[in-house]
């Protein structure tokens, strides 16, 4: 089932980014910086369900991309100063450029990891995201463990929710196509997949790298988006943040397909919820933090919990105990 | 060669711990094949009931004795086995016959959970705070080598203990029941082998050696915080991992092998700033290239 019109939801996003950037200035400053993180969650969140979601692969090292991106992109910014770094084509190449590193970064790591099945595989790219932090907090060239100042502010919500759109698109287009089959086929059966001549390796390494290259992307925008970097906010919290939103985000999108087809007996627009559950995901986590400010001392607590009922309390579960209820009650 | 020896010792002494907590991580993959993730902070339970208990103890009995540290000991074990139990009940039970990984997620939360609320100011507080001096320090001299008691007292509590689940495993009816769970179980629920007391059972045990070795780690600390079971956590759950994680004696043997890579190491400059980062690329490479451990057995995926 291809992605309904795919085309023209990415016009229509990429249409109300500009027009959103473009009357930017009238809008509060705090609520502007908040949304242009909600486009940076919703990139991280896609190009992680990319991973975890689609292809089935545990990766608990999306943090360790971004700073790889964030870092790499702030640091050819700086390094290119002022003249050129206001030129409106440059901040596009350094993102690409922080992607396409992260990529490769990811390359690396995917390689020899994603032999590695299950909470294993969820281990080793702990581990390799936290040595990439060790690594940033020991560099000089990027400030160590003081951070990376000083980096100009070139995110704006047009950027950040522009390039969600286009990371959406990709991420869906890229699972809906042929080629994409292989990643759904690996992730219900790496064995059945293998025998059906999907070369599962490679499947698998494509997806990671896909993954790394967009939270790298993410990480740039938000290197120019805070305008300093520092390696304590890329630890494996940060990795845990990403993977609940996918979490949550696939939590939603089956909530509303559920529903929907309790109710209508039909899903219509089939592929669109669970995109719009990662986004709705994205914004709920973002905010929530927010919201919750005055609580703060309260706020790890409750989002600890979160996790946990959203373990115990899956949808899929929840539509199966209703639907076995009325099976029971029909018969 | 003095300093080897001093090496030695230091380093078997941080070992032992290791080896303490790492058998709680292997005995509960061993029966439910998953990594509870919130074993280390088990292990910060552990220090604070001791670092609430001691004081009271010693007032009780009226000044530090042998039977008084025992005692404390016994208490924190206990409390922690009830805790362990609780966490197993509430958050992995309901989740028995899911994908491993909604569990390995749910024990993340759980960490994160006992962590934050420990930081909380109403709970333990965030800031260090001064372990009480339980065991007076003694000291042993061997030639040029200083051997500290407490030391001597880890190795010796870890050498006991070790045997005592030993026994526990290979010689008793609950153990029995313990290696039937992790070979199969359903195979063992059709045998008659009452599984979720089982497990439960290997979690109070597990959290039991857990708050010893919180206890004993404390000892030597600066100071106990919230957030104290992360390190020893990770460096024993990478000697878990070491020794083939599932064989208990490979806990052992990991945990002691970490031990003394981590007091040699210590003493080359510009090393420390990467030790995490040294720690994980060894359990990348174990991974990677002997995912069986040490003294673990491959298996074969069957189709």
């Amino acid at each position: 089932m291809p992605f309904p019109g795919a085309k023209r939801w990415l016009f229509i996003g990429i249409v109300l980014a500009v027009a959103v950037s473009y009357f930017a200035p009238q809008f509060n400053r705090y609520y502007l910086g908040v949304w242009t993180d909600v486009g940076i969650a919703i990139i991280l969140a896609t190009s992680l369900n990319l991973i975890n979601g689609y292809t089935g692969q545990f990766s608990l090292g999306h943090a360790g991309f971004m700073a790889v991106g964030g870092y790499f992109s702030a640091w050819l910014s700086l390094k290119v100063g002022a003249g050129i770094a206001e030129a409106f084509w440059f901040f596009p190449l350094t993102l690409i450029a922080g992607g396409l590193f992260a990529a490769v970064v990811g390359f690396l790591v995917g390689v020899p990891s994603l032999r590695l099945r299950g909470d294993y595989l969820a281990i080793v790219t702990l581990g390799f995201g936290e040595i990439i932090r060790v690594i940033a907090q020991n560099t000089q060239a990027v400030g160590a463990a003081s951070g990376l100042k000083g980096i100009p502010k070139l995110t704006t919500l047009g950027w950040s929710f522009g390039l969600a759109a286009v990371t959406i698109y990709a991420v869906t287009t890229l699972v809906h196509s042929t080629y994409g089959r292989g990643f759904i086929a690996v992730c219900d059966d790496e064995i059945a997949a293998e025998s059906n001549g999907v070369n599962t390796t490679r499947t698998k390494v494509t997806a990671f790298v896909t993954g790394a290259f967009f939270a790298g992307i993410a990480g740039g925008l938000y290197a120019h988006h805070k305008q300093f970097l520092s390696p304590v906010g890329f630890g494996w919290l940060k990795s845990i943040d990403i993977v609940v939103m996918v979490i949550l985000g696939g939590a939603l999108g089956e909530l509303i397909e559920g529903s929907l087809r309790m109710f209508c007996g039909r899903v219509p627009l089939k592929g669109l919820w669970a995109t719009l559950g990662i986004v709705s995901s994205a914004v709920l986590l973002t905010w929530l933090p927010e919201l919750l400010r005055e609580f703060a001392e309260y706020r790890m607590i409750v989002y600890a919990l979160l996790i946990i009922l959203l373990m115990l309390l899956s949808p899929a579960w929840l539509f199966s105990a209703i639907s076995l209820r009325r099976e029971r009650r029909s018969s | 060669m003095d300093q080897l020896f001093q090496q030695l010792i230091n380093g078997l002494g941080l070992g032992a711990i290791y080896a303490l907590i790492a058998l709680g991580y292997t005995m509960v993959y061993g029966v439910l094949r998953f990594i509870n993730f919130a074993h280390a902070d088990v292990l910060m339970l552990g220090a604070f009931s001791a670092f609430y208990l001691a004081p009271a103890v010693e007032k009780m009995l009226g000044g530090t004795s042998a039977v008084g540290v025992i005692l404390v000991f016994v208490a924190a074990a206990a409390i922690c086995a009830v805790i362990g139990m609780t966490i197993e009940r509430l958050a992995y039970r309901p989740l028995r016959n899911r994908p491993r990984l909604t569990v390995l997620i749910t024990a993340i939360g759980v960490s994160l959970f006992i962590e934050f609320t420990g930081q909380h100011k109403s709970v333990f507080g965030a800031s260090p705070q001064p372990f009480p001096r339980m065991i007076p320090e003694k000291t042993f001299h061997f030639g040029n080598v200083i051997v500290s008691g407490n030391d001597l007292l880890m190795i010796g509590v870890t050498i006991a203990l070790l045997a005592g689940m030993w026994f526990i495993v290979q010689r008793t009816r609950v153990g029995t029941a313990m290696r039937a769970v992790s070979h199969s179980q359903q195979a063992a629920l059709l045998m008659g082998v009452p599984v979720n007391r089982i497990i439960s059972f290997t979690f109070g045990l597990g959290s039991a050696l857990a708050a010893i070795a919180g206890i004993l780690y404390s000892i030597k600390a600066p100071g106990i915080e919230p957030l104290m079971g992360v390190q020893p956590g990770l460096r024993a759950f990478i000697a878990a991992v070491l020794g083939g994680i599932g064989n208990l004696p490979g806990a052992v043997l990991g945990g002691l092998i970490i031990g003394l890579l981590e007091t040699f190491a210590g003493g080359i400059p510009g090393l420390s700033n990467y030790r995490d980062a040294i720690a994980f690329g060894i359990l990348i490479l174990i991974l990677l290239f002997k995912p069986a451990g040490l003294l673990g057995r491959s298996t074969v995926e069957k189709v």
